[in-house]
């Protein structure tokens, strides 16, 4: 195996295999054959790289060259230039935003260079379908260790003395959770894997499931043998197909080398791994109602205490952890708790993975190490805003979380910082927001999500949220009156407390974020019946400020309609008869002249 | 296939490991053969193709052949820079099978410099 001169990383992540990654791997196969060069140069397809925006992406080892959005006309020349004749192609090179300057190696690139990387420390460079590239980066050793080496006290104690907390978004100490589990009195117990990931914008787990499965199962085995399970699940939803049929790749080669199974590495230790899909109900990633879903009943929540550790799946001590805690366990014992508490802030230890996502240069993943503060994040690894426009928020938690605006961008990524800015941490996703956003609008999406996945099982989460949505609906109208933006702090409050579970308790925060941090643009809607933003239609009077007007034309050019009268030198009007409020003048109109 | 010990899951480790250093830029030795159009007419491949099979012998690790363009020396080629790390770049000329292999077991693996074919010492 070793006589190949090129590795050919082709990333094989669901955002390349999107943009075409399967048939660029086609063509490259037939291109390497057809110049002889296929025993010489191997194609090594690899889970997500990261840089999501500008694939599909192939790096070239050991050169370290980064291509990106290569298309299948680009890879003849690729073949005959680069692995041929041995001179990189220029034009296939990164490009720095709004310059001409191409960069050509992978750890040049500011997006990869101001990472850290602990959890997809294999990002990128093994084959996630063979368990032999894992091995060979010390997978598997940290399980040998623990099995082996410590018993599940110790191994306990150093998850702890790591501090190591949930990255599900709550933040439990995982030694914590495990030591409870452990200590629960039960001769069965469980370990499940929380791959229900629905969060809209965060694609985090799945990219760790699809680039490293194995860490994620080597995690689990730690924590069964940790807490005294036998039996694990994966709990992820169907919706990510190419996580399934990795993992199940991965769980298949596992069991052949006897790393699931009986008497593991001959330690006498028994686990085997299951996986379980969910059918697209966000509420069963609350850990109770996915919990019921595994028990084949309606995934709807319970009350709490007791908790999963003391009574869980079939009533059972049950440990429920995230994909990426799972996957950072592995490290940890490998290295040792010492080594994990030494990267981040006093409170909030490791690196965080997010899923960098909206009105942003560099979409795609990110780790960072816990107190990089999200301007480092947002500006220096994301490459700021495009088009010029200015920012104005990032959400973070999804439905749960909330907004944080420009003047709090200099928070450290830590639980606690974020919580007092007025969003949550989260499990990762991270969308930015530019300045034609309209917070009431968004605070909307948030809210009817939450409404459509209800499960309808208490009151105030189902009625409670279901009146949020139709304040908000009113506001966004132009039908707000005066005292309904008390009414919504009323019901949020009283949904808070009542709810029987995080999805409904947290519900209304993307409400009370943006009522925090945006109060006036509320107010706007409703007292001024004016949307800052220009985002919400039935506020907008689609007239043409003739001051402002440039009188360039460009929106009697676009306009679908054809509602624009517009001479050369003259200001254009709009014909409201014919209008159909498409937004199209207001979105390219260079003068911000429409209102 | 039986169950794996211990000592089974290093030797996976070190045999997959083995043909990642590639990706892991942890090579000490780097071999390039210069691959212009004049490079491939003198035989550039025949050489290449010999590294790789001098490399694909057990116990050869943290070595990468690589290619680039031409050197600029046209009449000189088949090319070959050889590069161990701390030392300076040695640049053979006239290159052929037999020569490459001797080129790769005397110098690369033993770190004995070929002068009666080296071209020039590089900076």
């Amino acid at each position: 195996m070793s006589n190949y001169r090129l590795h050919l990383m082709l990333c094989g992540g669901t955002g390349c295999q999107a943009s075409g990654s399967e048939k660029l791997k086609d063509i490259l196969e037939e291109e390497l054959k057809k110049r002889d060069l296929s025993k010489e140069i191997a194609i090594v397809e690899t889970g997500c790289n990261g840089f999501c925006a500008q694939g599909p992406i192939m790096v070239v080892q050991p050169d370290n060259i980064f291509y990106q959005k290569l298309k299948p006309e680009d890879i003849p020349l690729l073949v005959e230039e680069h692995f041929l004749k041995g001179r990189p192609v220029k034009k296939l090179f990164y490009k720095k935003p709004a310059s001409a300057e191409t960069i050509p190696h992978i750890d040049e690139i500011p997006f990869f260079s101001k990472q850290m990387l602990v959890v997809l420390k294999n990002r990128g460079l093994i084959n996630p379908e063979d368990i032999d590239e894992y091995i060979a980066r010390d997978g598997y050793m940290a399980a040998a260790k623990a099995l082996l080496e410590m018993t599940p006290e110790e191994i306990i104690e150093e998850i702890k003395k790591s501090g190591l907390r949930g990255r599900g978004g709550a933040g439990f100490p995982t030694g914590v959770k495990w030591e409870f589990t452990r200590n629960a009195p039960g001769d069965v117990k469980y370990v499940i894997c929380n791959a229900d990931e629905g969060d809209p914008g965060a694609f985090m787990d799945r990219s760790v499931l699809e680039g490293d499965p194995h860490a994620v199962l080597e995690g689990m085995m730690i924590a069964a043998r940790a807490i005294g399970a036998n039996k694990g699940f994966i709990y992820c939803r169907a919706e990510y197909p190419l996580a399934l049929k990795r993992l199940d790749i991965a769980i298949s080669q596992a069991r052949e080398y006897g790393l699931l199974g009986e008497d593991i590495l001959q330690s006498g230790f028994d686990f085997d791994i299951e996986i379980y899909q969910g059918a697209g109900a966000f509420v069963c990633g609350e850990e109770t109602a996915l919990m019921g879903s595994i028990e084949g009943k309606r995934g709807n929540p319970r009350p709490r205490p007791p908790y999963p550790a003391q009574k869980g799946l079939w009533g059972r001590p049950t440990v429920i952890n995230n994909v990426e805690t799972l996957a950072n366990v592995p490290k940890i014992i490998l290295n040792g708790g010492d080594w994990f508490s030494g990267i981040g802030t006093e409170k909030s230890k490791g690196t965080k993975v997010f899923a960098l996502t909206g009105d942003v240069n560099n979409i795609g993943l990110v780790e960072v190490p816990m107190g990089t503060t999200l301007r480092t994040i947002i500006f220096d690894i994301g490459g700021g805003i495009p088009k010029k426009r200015e920012f104005k928020a990032v959400q973070l938690g999804g439905p749960s979380g909330g907004c944080i605006p420009e003047k709090y961008l200099d928070t450290p990524v830590d639980y606690e910082s974020i919580i007092e800015a007025g969003a949550i941490m989260g499990s990762g996703g991270m969308i930015v927001m530019d300045d034609r956003t309209c917070m009431v609008d968004m605070a909307r999406f948030f809210l009817r999500f939450i409404q459509d996945e209800s499960c309808g099982k208490c009151t105030p989460c189902r009625e409670g949220t279901r009146r949020m949505l139709e304040v908000l609906d009113r506001i966004v109208e132009g039908k707000g009156e005066p005292g309904d933006i008390e009414l919504l702090e009323e019901l949020s409050a009283m949904i808070k407390d009542t709810a029987l579970c995080g999805l409904g308790q947290t519900g209304p925060n993307p409400v009370l974020s943006t009522l925090r941090h945006f109060r006036d643009e509320y107010e706007a809607h409703i007292y001024e019946k004016r949307c800052p933003a220009k985002v919400c239609k039935e506020l907008i009077s689609f007239e043409v400020d003739e001051e402002k007007c440039k009188r360039c034309g460009i929106c009697f050019k676009k306009c679908p309609a054809g509602a624009i009268e517009w001479k050369k030198k003259q200001p254009a009007h709009i014909d409201k008869e014919k209008c159909m409020k498409c937004m199209t003048c207001i979105i390219n109109c260079p003068a911000d002249a429409i209102f | 296939m039986p169950k794996l010990t211990i000592q089974d899951l290093k030797r996976i480790r070190e045999k997959a490991h083995k043909h990642m250093t590639l990706r892991e830029g942890e090579a000490k030795v780097k071999v390039t053969v210069h691959m212009g159009t004049c490079g491939i007419a003198a035989g550039a491949r025949e050489c290449l193709e010999t590294l790789l099979d001098e490399l694909a012998e057990p116990g050869r690790t943290d070595i990468v052949v690589t290619t680039s363009g031409c050197l600029g020396m046209c009449s000189t080629e088949p090319n070959i820079t050889v590069e161990i790390e701390g030392q300076k770049p040695v640049v053979y000329q006239h290159m052929d099978r037999n020569k490459t292999r001797q080129v790769f077991r005397r110098h690369v693996l033993k770190g004995e410099v070929q002068t009666d074919f080296a071209l020039a010492r590089g900076k």
